[in-house]
């Protein structure tokens, strides 16, 4: 077996047996991440030198006695975590050059239990896109075919796993960008609940939806990934203080007597026929482990992505209004006074989509329109919460797709913005919600393209989903399968 | 819905963005057909419904007012494009 195609549970047997040192692991994967990347571009940065010293310094703690699940394994993270000391630049011109003076809760709760960390990965510009093809440092390629995307906004963060260039990834989710990608590259992706991880040192996007989460190869690692970056942060005053469960010790639990609601506003005309076939026989599994379906209904999902658009956009207009060129970032060579400074500095380091979201989210905050757009939207929002409520008071879980067809081509939606914020359709409820949700290899399609599916739980649940998707995924192989690269 | 280039120079104003011409023609039809699309919120009902900002409850959380360490001047610094000792560094802002 190649040292880059383990999961974090098998390279952790190796170095606890010592039959494999996490210089050697880590020096595999940065080989291959040589191999693939020019077809691929996952990385926007490699922190090889990083890495090999955090190899040799994991070795250490192996060797006295001291081996963490997580201790010497070869991470990569997207490049929305800010890294002391390492380049940090959320996809974008204006933070080309940016070295963060301190590093994200969460990536630092990974980097002190010994995780070795290969580099940044790619994503769209500021996690605003569904393709990656907005990063300002090219696209990302899916490994599966790389004519196609592999979804957005942590696209490399998937194509990273992929590809086998990490063990595993951590992404950003604000309407989809774990899960969406996660479903398009074929690996699992969690998007947990608004206030379970830290969001301390995660570059703002949409501060009421923003969440971070892990990305692998499997469920087991998902739930190990997820319960090291968990838990309550004194300098995120949105985490919230309730006790981490241990979701390694209820994977196995099985879903015989689990109620799964299958929200009927999900399945819809327009969703691919792939897709369709494949969620039906991922219900008929579930069925024949024991877990038992329930029609529910999500009433305003219709409306979910408008609300998005509106909410995300405001809080985005907001959010970047910092990038003024005063105290990081790029500022403009010729500026005439102050106001023009902000000004070309702005115009100069973001990208199309960026200048879009600004646009629209400073329109929606602007006298006049404040009422009719942004809390009209935040009204819509609860009701979009209570139908959440109502759907998880008769179930203990929901089965959805993830996106209504696999991966679509690089380019095919890059010109038509509202095409593109369509595709995440399935996913956005759940950041309104505030809720969260898993996504795992569920199929393939004729082509061989992975179809994910979607495991929504109820907010604080994710123990329930880990455990759904485990039992999902012992029962089928698809997680198995990997990318011909 | 019909944004015209005079709202979009609007908005890059208040947003503090400089737009070539091309960017405006572009932006004024994206945008208009954004905010037509959004503009189907309009059709709910939304009499007496709270607005949420936050999906999860959660009261304001306070801190003992101690002093702490912070990560000093030479690291705040360290970003940035211009500086003047201890000060960043930028245009003159009164004439």
């Amino acid at each position: 077996m190649n040292i880059f195609d383990m999961t974090i549970h098998e390279l952790h047997g190796a170095l606890k047996a010592r039959t494999l040192s996490s210089v050697e692991a880590t020096t595999a994967l940065l080989t291959r991440i040589t191999a693939v990347e020019p077809q691929i571009g996952s990385f926007i940065t490699v922190t090889a030198e990083v890495a090999l010293a955090a190899a040799a310094a994991a070795d250490r703690r192996i060797a006295a006695g001291e081996c963490d699940l997580l201790t010497g394994i070869p991470l990569a993270i997207k490049d929305i975590f800010l890294t002391e000391g390492i380049r940090t630049t959320c996809g974008s011109r204006i933070l080309d050059s940016f070295i963060p003076p301190y590093s994200a809760t969460s990536w630092e709760k990974l980097r002190e239990r010994g995780a070795v960390l290969l580099g940044k990965l790619n994503q769209d510009e500021f996690a605003m896109g569904s393709s990656n093809e907005s990063s300002a440092f090219g696209p990302t390629r899916n490994p599966w075919d790389v004519t196609r995307i592999p979804g957005g906004s942590s696209g490399g963060s998937a194509a990273a796993v992929a590809a086998r260039q990490a063990i595993a990834t951590l992404g950003t989710d604000t309407g989809g960008s774990i899960r969406q990608p996660a479903s398009h590259c074929g690996c699992v992706g969690l998007k947990p609940t608004y206030g379970r991880v830290s969001r301390y040192g995660v570059i703002a996007y949409a501060s009421s939806l923003d969440q971070v989460g892990p990305l692998t190869r499997d469920v087991t690692d998902c739930a190990a990934m997820m319960g090291a970056v968990a838990g309550y942060d004194a300098k995120d005053s949105t985490s919230v203080d309730t006790p981490v469960p241990d979701y390694c010790a209820t994977l196995k639990d099985g879903v015989r007597g689990l109620k799964i609601g299958l929200p009927k506003e999900y399945f819809i005309a327009g969703l691919d026929a792939e897709v369709q076939k494949t969620m039906d026989e991922a219900i008929e599994t579930y069925r024949r482990l024991g877990a038992e379906f329930v029609d529910v209904s999500l009433p305003h999902t219709e409306y979910a992505v408008a609300t998005y658009y509106l909410i995300a956009a405001a809080e985005a207009s907001s959010n970047l209004a910092r990038y003024d060129g005063v105290r990081f970032g790029h500022r403009a060579a010729a500026a005439d006074g102050l106001l023009d400074m902000y000004t070309k500095s702005r115009s100069e380091g973001f990208g199309s989509e960026v200048k879009r979201r600004i646009m629209i989210g400073t329109y929606a905050l602007s006298s006049g329109y404040y009422d009719a757009y942004y809390v009209k939207a935040q009204k819509v929002r609860t009701l979009i919460m209570n139908d959440f409520i109502s759907a998880f008071a008769d179930v203990d879980l929901m089965l959805t797709p993830v996106a209504a067809t696999p991966a679509f081509k690089i380019g095919e939606k890059a010109d038509d913005p509202l095409l593109m914020y369509l595709s995440d359709l399935f996913t956005i409820p759940v950041n309104l919600a505030g809720t969260c949700a898993l996504s795992l290899p569920a199929g393939f399609s004729a082509t061989g393209l992975p179809i994910g599916m979607q495991l929504i739980g109820k907010p604080f649940g994710e123990a329930t989903i880990l455990r759904a998707g485990y039992a999902f995924e012992q029962a089928t192989e698809w997680h198995q399968r990997k990318a011909e690269i | 819905m019909k944004i015209t280039v005079a709202d979009v120079e609007h908005v890059a104003r208040l947003a503090r963005l400089e737009l070539t011409a091309a960017e405006k023609e572009l932006f004024a039809g994206q945008m208009g057909s954004i905010l037509g699309y959004v503009d189907t919120l309009k059709s709910v009902d939304t009499d007496g419904v709270v607005p949420t900002s936050h999906a999860v409850p959660m009261e304001n959380a306070f801190r003992e007012d101690v002093v702490r360490p912070s990560i000093g001047v030479e690291k705040a610094l360290a970003n940035a494009p211009n500086r003047s000792g201890s000060f960043y560094a930028v245009p003159k802002v009164i004439e």
